[in-house]
């Protein structure tokens, strides 16, 4: 942290960023220093890529300034950023795989000799600045015959060779393995020694404290706080994170307790690099929470046991032995799924909200057992009513409806099927906050009508408002089950932030 | 070995033992008198093969390119012919109206956001319908340059004619092959080819090297169509009907892949002189139909797309 004094190479001056109706950044000041290694953290949707974003010229902030070396800078596209020193290299590797290595360090800035390019000085270079990143390869090879590790560093060369003063990664480790992230930080720790200002963003905390200087974290699209690591434990940068203070008041649901008789039992269930084997029993009429961070694997498990990924190991039952190799196998079984990204893989945006609730119902009656018109009517009106959504007509296009009537569309859907239990990734994301409280309301109504429901959620004073249990996730393995008076935000946030077991 | 060389390979391979099979049972067909016949006969082929080649490794694809030969055959020999022009002078038109015609083809691909299969669609019904709109009927030309032009050739060693049509050809592969190896143009167009997305963030300028690639495609489809006019001495609506397809045939059989980002010119220019081969052999039996040509190439299609699949496929299994 030698150049903490000097003046930052980068500002961001309460910057702020509205899509639509939604504030995605607020008023967020960053600084980064030549020389320094800065985590940027938040769950999705903290404003995390808005922010970075803004700072390589892909948006254009609403409010506020970039300034970079003491000049205000407006940069009209990622180009410009990246004239101007800020290169940034994202998680895919953003380059060219069919060609050479080095033309791709070299695309649009080719050495030319008599109109032509001059491949053999290409060639020389590329060996040369590779060789500085400790990389000795076939330049005149294709890119993509090497590992995404290895295109990650070209990445890298490439962003530094053109930009040099600000390097931005964005999940730079996500697809790689341990070996593969230590010869990442040799390169970086060498880039910070040179005098850069790195920005370094990732879901797995201790890479944040093996490699960087100081941190940042976002929350709402709102800066928390920015601290130097040596500082701080993980215990409260999960904190940060999550917003919890550990004054927090319990709630009173703990006494529904596993009422039900068990109902379904996943066992030793596991993906090899998706998720550990896990044990988890779901009892009629009970909520179980799932906490962890972004990459911890609570995803995965949701699509384990809806049958989106195979499990390779474990058994599961469910009213019998159930062995899943679709989702179609899990919806007969009973089940429903609502997944995280509901735009992606969750809404129909196109089709109406009648449309989209028989859809699933329909799926599982058969395309010989068409729904007449009249009962698609009458069930999309029960279940609109019966859940409150408020769209002026059923045959309105759903990509009209708010983010929390989306939300409340997709559960009418598998609500139609009559399902046993109901899988719910993040079902609060991106819904105005208001809404955050009818969600958990039809989440408790739910329950009380004896369904079994397993809800992610990264809002713990949520999972506490409606979990009778809590399991936690961490390093993609299920690592503590929380019952009774346990199920608190400290106690949640202890059990993410526990160091990994040696 | 680079695995973009490996179908570039495996066409030279199976053209030496076409062409050694076929000399096995005609040996006259090893002669620069039959090379020479060769070039001459599918120069316009060939100059259009460039064009697609370009195309093709951008990830598009030009149906129009038969229909601009068309075109520029007749537009020259109206202008020769019924306008009393210098053939210099219509040529010189002649280019300028195609290449134009491809910029604005490859302006609405870019622009609008279609797929290039659907503009070029539509500028070859433009092309071909405007063509017979300005004569349905054969033109023939009557000049005495046209008359030089074909008749002028070099005398290879070996007796054989290299004529100037067949020079142009080759001429236009060896800068062809410049333009796609040693120049910005080149890497972008390869860029393109390979992920359009990320080209764009590296800074290639995807606008400018789309318009040029089809400009170019359309240029040479017009050289092509001048050529194909010297070759028959007239103009006519309906000819170089399908000649794009032959062309795409050409460049996949030369190794180029049809969803882009690798290939060589000089891939192509092995497809198309394999593409000649299986004619002149068909004619040189004299027993079979010239439909056979079809057959082979069909299969010799087949073959090459079967091949790139094995070969990439295997890559991405050991990746």
């Amino acid at each position: 942290m030698g150049g903490i004094s000097m003046e930052p190479m980068l500002q961001g001056r309460g910057l702020g960023k509205v899509f639509g109706a939604h504030q995605a950044l607020a008023g967020v000041d960053i600084d980064l220093f030549p020389g320094e290694v800065h985590a940027l953290l938040g769950e999705n949707g903290a404003g995390k890529s808005t922010l970075i974003k803004i700072l390589t010229g892909a948006y254009q902030p609403d409010s506020g300034a970039v300034v970079l070396e003491g000049a205000e800078v407006a940069f009209r596209d990622p180009l410009q950023a990246q004239a101007a020193g800020i290169g940034t290299v994202y998680q895919e590797v953003n380059l060219v795989p069919n060609l050479s290595v080095a033309e791709n360090l070299y695309l649009g800035h080719q050495p030319m000799r008599w109109g032509m390019l001059n491949k053999r000085a290409m060639h020389d270079g590329a060996r040369e600045i590779l060789a500085g990143y400790g990389l000795e390869i076939d330049v005149r090879a294709e890119l993509g015959s090497f590992s995404v590790a290895v295109q990650q560093i070209v990445a890298i060369a490439r962003a530094v060779k053109l930009s040099g003063k600000v390097l931005v990664l964005d999940e730079p480790t996500a697809s790689l393995d341990r070996a593969e992230v230590e010869s990442l930080f040799e390169v970086i720790a060498k880039l910070k020694a040179r005098g850069l200002a790195v920005v370094f963003i990732t879901h797995f905390l201790d890479q944040v404290f093996a490699i960087a200087d100081r941190v940042t974290v976002l929350r709402n699209g709102k800066l928390v706080s920015t601290q130097a690591i040596s500082g701080l434990s993980r215990t409260d940068v999960v904190r940060m994170m999550l917003g919890k203070d550990v004054v927090f008041a319990h709630s009173p649901v703990t006494e529904i307790g596993a009422s039900g008789p068990a109902l379904a039992e996943f066992k030793g269930l596991g993906r090899k690099g998706s998720v550990a084997p896990f044990d988890l029993t779901l009892h009629q009429g009970e909520v179980v929470g799932v906490a962890g961070l972004l990459g911890s694997g609570r995803t995965e498990m949701a699509r384990l046991m809806f049958g989106v990924d195979l499990a390779d190991t474990g058994s599961i039952s469910l009213g019998g032995p159930l062995t899943l190799r679709s989702p179609r196998q899990a919806v007969a079984a009973g089940m429903g799924f609502c997944p995280e990204d509901r735009k992606v893989d969750g809404i129909f945006g196109e089709l109406s909200v009648r449309e989209n609730i028989v859809i699933a119902l329909q799926a599982k009656l058969g395309w010989f057992k068409a729904l007449s018109r009249d009962e698609q009517d009458d069930i999309a009106g029960r279940f609109a009513e019966a859940l409150d959504i408020r769209a002026a007509d059923h045959n309105m296009p759903v990509k009209l409806l708010s983010g929390g009537n989306q939300q409340k569309v997709i559960l009418a859907r598998w609500m139609a099927i009559d399902p046993k239990l109901l899988i719910l990734d993040e079902p609060t994301r991106g819904i105005d906050v208001g809404a955050h409280a009818e969600i958990v309301r039809t989440i408790n109504r739910l329950r009380e009508d004896g369904l079994a429901l397993l809800v992610i959620s990264s809002e713990l004073d949520e999972v506490v408002a409606y979990s009778s249990r809590v399991v936690v996730m961490r390093d993609r393995a299920m690592v503590a089950e929380l019952k009774g008076a346990d199920i608190a935000p400290q106690v949640i946030v202890q059990a993410i932030a526990a160091q990994e077991a040696p | 070995m680079n695995r973009s060389l490996r179908p570039l390979a495996a066409t030279a391979v199976i053209f030496i033992l076409a062409y050694a099979a076929a000399a096995f049972q005609f040996p006259t067909l090893v002669s620069t008198r039959v090379l020479g016949n060769f070039l001459t006969d599918n120069a316009f082929l060939g100059i259009t093969a460039v064009g697609m080649t370009f195309v093709i490794l951008s990830g598009g694809i030009d149906l129009s390119v038969g229909a601009v030969i068309g075109f520029t055959g007749v537009f020259v020999a109206v202008m020769i012919s019924w306008g009393g022009y210098h053939p210099a002078v219509a040529f010189a038109i002649a280019l300028a109206v195609s290449a134009a015609f491809g910029a604005a083809m490859g302006a609405a691909i870019h622009w609008l956001k279609v797929p290039s299969f659907i503009v070029t669609l539509a500028g070859m019904f433009l092309a071909r319908g405007a063509a017979s709109v300005i004569s349905a009927d054969s033109i023939p030309i009557n000049h005495e340059i046209y008359d030089w032009i074909s008749q002028a050739y070099w005398k290879m060693p070996g007796g054989g004619r290299l004529s100037m049509i067949g020079g142009v050809m080759v001429l236009v592969f060896v800068l062809g092959a410049l333009l796609a190896h040693r120049t910005r143009f080149g890497a972008n167009v390869y860029a393109l080819g390979g992920n359009a997305h990320s080209a764009e963030l590296m800074g290639v300028p995807i606008g400018r090297t789309t318009i040029l690639i089809y400009t170019l495609s359309s240029t040479l489809a017009g050289l092509s169509g001048i050529v194909f006019s010297l070759y028959t001495q007239a103009g006519y609506s309906l000819s170089a009907v399908g000649v794009e397809l032959d062309a795409i045939g050409a460049v996949v059989i030369g190794g180029t892949l049809l969803t882009g980002g690798y290939g060589f010119v000089a891939g192509t220019f092995i497809g198309v002189m394999l593409m000649g081969l299986v004619q002149t052999y068909i004619i040189f039996d004299g027993t079979l139909s010239s439909w056979w040509t079809k057959i082979v190439i069909g299969v010799l299609l087949f073959m090459f797309i079967l091949l790139q699949r094995l070969v990439f496929r295997a890559q991405a299994a050991r990746a």
